[in-house]
């Protein structure tokens, strides 16, 4: 208990003497996991609007598989990230490993399927209300997902955010890829591993008590963003 | 409409996360932990880089995962500690030429109760025959590191086979010295680990040196560049600039003075 009080004195005296190591460490952490996010519902809220409203053979077996890819291990997608990425792997011309890219590709990997199958299924009950009157409309298909994209988008903001959480709180992905490099690709979850392998509890346990403040922060603007937007629309 | 937008912004996202860190002056070291965890790439880098304006990226693994890496062409110069994997990779054509470059020893740490009664002995295959005769827990890192190889070459001189009684008193955490010392230190068991680590290392708890001082505990660092010849990508002349500096009078004496809590971590040995 004595730690944890440790840990809470020394994560306020970390974000108040504004650390130049720390803001780094946060920027990255936030610079990765967003785009991570912004290229999953890039890929992954098509992919959940085409499974909520087609109908085709094996459909089933698709949503099995993308709800279960949303169980993907972090370390998993790090090794075979790392394994395409290498020098010796047929990506490895890019250099991309041990980059910021390199650890956006593995968050992306791991939160595609998170996205996709949380907005299919919020877009399928959707569509199961309005299905009649779409069809009265004679809506075409892309009509048809963008009505439902944009009747659920609030839903869909706590898809993404579902997304994010994932992605900033991994750290089995990033640590292998990324390499917990120095001023490179250090983030706030290896930078956490790395304090605990010191032996270094109480700052480790400070920086996850910054991590867990940025994510509120992220969720908190979401929310204002969501609320000053529903007043707009109701005044 | 929508999909292109988000497309394009996609490929935004990463051509931005990409353009930042290429760069020519810069080589990454495929390292192990103790050097990192540390702190002896915190004192060192800053003299080099401001020295040759090259950027040093260290990756920080145990000794098996960094050659691993290595041979795979992800590094351009490589710093363990393990004499006979190191000679095997310089054999195998990977790298150019092994270099000795610092030492210092391992160490037997355990719970100041000290179940086995080893404490103060010399002899540290003794002890560990005397650990596993007295079934006191014992943390191995069982990773493959430099620290289990020679902490499996030193079980192997005793005739016991600990991994008999994996799970048991013998306890593989499959994880790096950091985590290993804090599963020992959590299960008041014995652990074997570099000096370094256990300087630096924060979360003691009851946990003292017990066995120390036997010639068998010594700990060889070496230095190796990537052999070019085998990847095309190593920045070479960076990474025999890097190799030269921690060789030179000037790297060696920069290793030797680093301390922490007044205790010198590594001794320099490049010339010996």
């Amino acid at each position: 208990m004595q730690a944890i009080g440790q840990a809470l004195a020394l994560a306020l005296s970390l974000v108040l003497s504004g650390d130049g190591d720390l803001l780094e460490i946060v920027g990255l952490s936030l610079r990765v996991s967003l785009s991570a996010t912004l290229v999953a519902c890039a890929l992954g809220l098509p992919l959940g609007a085409l499974l909520a409203i087609s109908r085709f053979p094996g459909r089933n077996a698709a949503l099995i598989v993308v709800n279960a890819l949303m169980g993907l291990p972090p370390v998993v997608v790090g090794l075979i990230v790392y394994l395409h990425l290498s020098r010796a792997g047929p990506l490895g011309f890019l250099g991309l490993l041990y980059t910021p890219t390199a650890m956006i590709i593995a968050q992306t990997i791991l939160i595609t399927p998170i996205v996709a199958a949380l907005s299919r299924q919020v877009l399928e009950d959707l569509h199961g209300e309005y299905a009649e009157q779409f069809r009265s409309l004679c809506l075409s298909r892309t009509q048809t997902v963008g009505a439902l994209v944009w009747d659920a988008r609030y839903s869909l903001l706590t898809v993404g955010l579902a997304g994010f959480g994932r992605a900033v709180a991994e750290v089995g992905a990033v640590i292998i890829v990324g390499g917990n490099i120095d001023h490179l690709t250090r983030v706030m979850t290896t930078a956490i591993a790395l304090e605990t392998s010191k032996g270094d509890l109480p700052l480790a346990l400070a920086l996850g008590i910054v991590l867990m403040v940025i994510a509120l922060g992220v969720n908190a603007l979401v929310q204002g963003l969501r609320m000053t937007a529903t007043r707009q629309a109701y005044a | 409409m929508t999909v292109k937008l988000l497309g394009s912004a996609t490929l935004a996202a990463l051509l931005a996360a990409g353009a930042a860190v290429a760069q020519d002056d810069a080589i990454i070291v495929q390292s192990t932990t103790s050097t990192a965890n540390s702190g002896l790439y915190d004192h060192l880098l800053p003299m080099f880089e401001e020295e040759t304006g090259i950027d040093v990226n260290v990756v920080a693994v145990g000794t098996g995962q960094a050659i691993q890496n290595a041979r795979n062409c992800d590094g351009d110069v490589l710093l363990v500690h393990a004499k006979p994997s190191e000679e095997q990779f310089v054999a195998d054509g990977m790298g150019v030429e092994r270099f000795d470059l610092m030492y210092n020893d391992f160490l037997l740490v355990g719970p100041e109760s000290d179940p086995a009664g080893v404490a103060g002995m010399e002899d540290a295959q003794a002890a560990l025959e005397q650990i596993a005769g007295s079934g006191a827990p014992f943390a191995s890192r069982g990773d493959d590191s430099g620290t289990h190889k020679k902490e499996m070459s030193l079980w192997s001189d005793t005739g016991v086979d600990p991994t008999a009684a994996s799970g048991e008193w013998y306890r593989e955490t499959g994880s790096g010295m950091g985590a290993t010392l804090n599963a020992g230190v959590g299960m008041g068991a014995y652990v074997m680990t570099d000096r370094a680590t256990w300087i630096s290392f924060e979360n003691k708890g009851d946990f003292d040196i017990l066995v120390e001082g036997d010639e068998d505990l010594f700990n060889q660092y070496g230095v190796i560049l990537v052999n070019p010849e085998q990847c095309p990508s190593v920045n070479a002349a960076a990474g025999q600039t890097f190799i030269d500096w921690l060789l030179s009078d000037e790297g060696q004496e920069a290793i030797g003075a680093y301390e922490v809590d007044g205790q010198q971590l590594f001794f320099p040995n490049a010339g010996a």
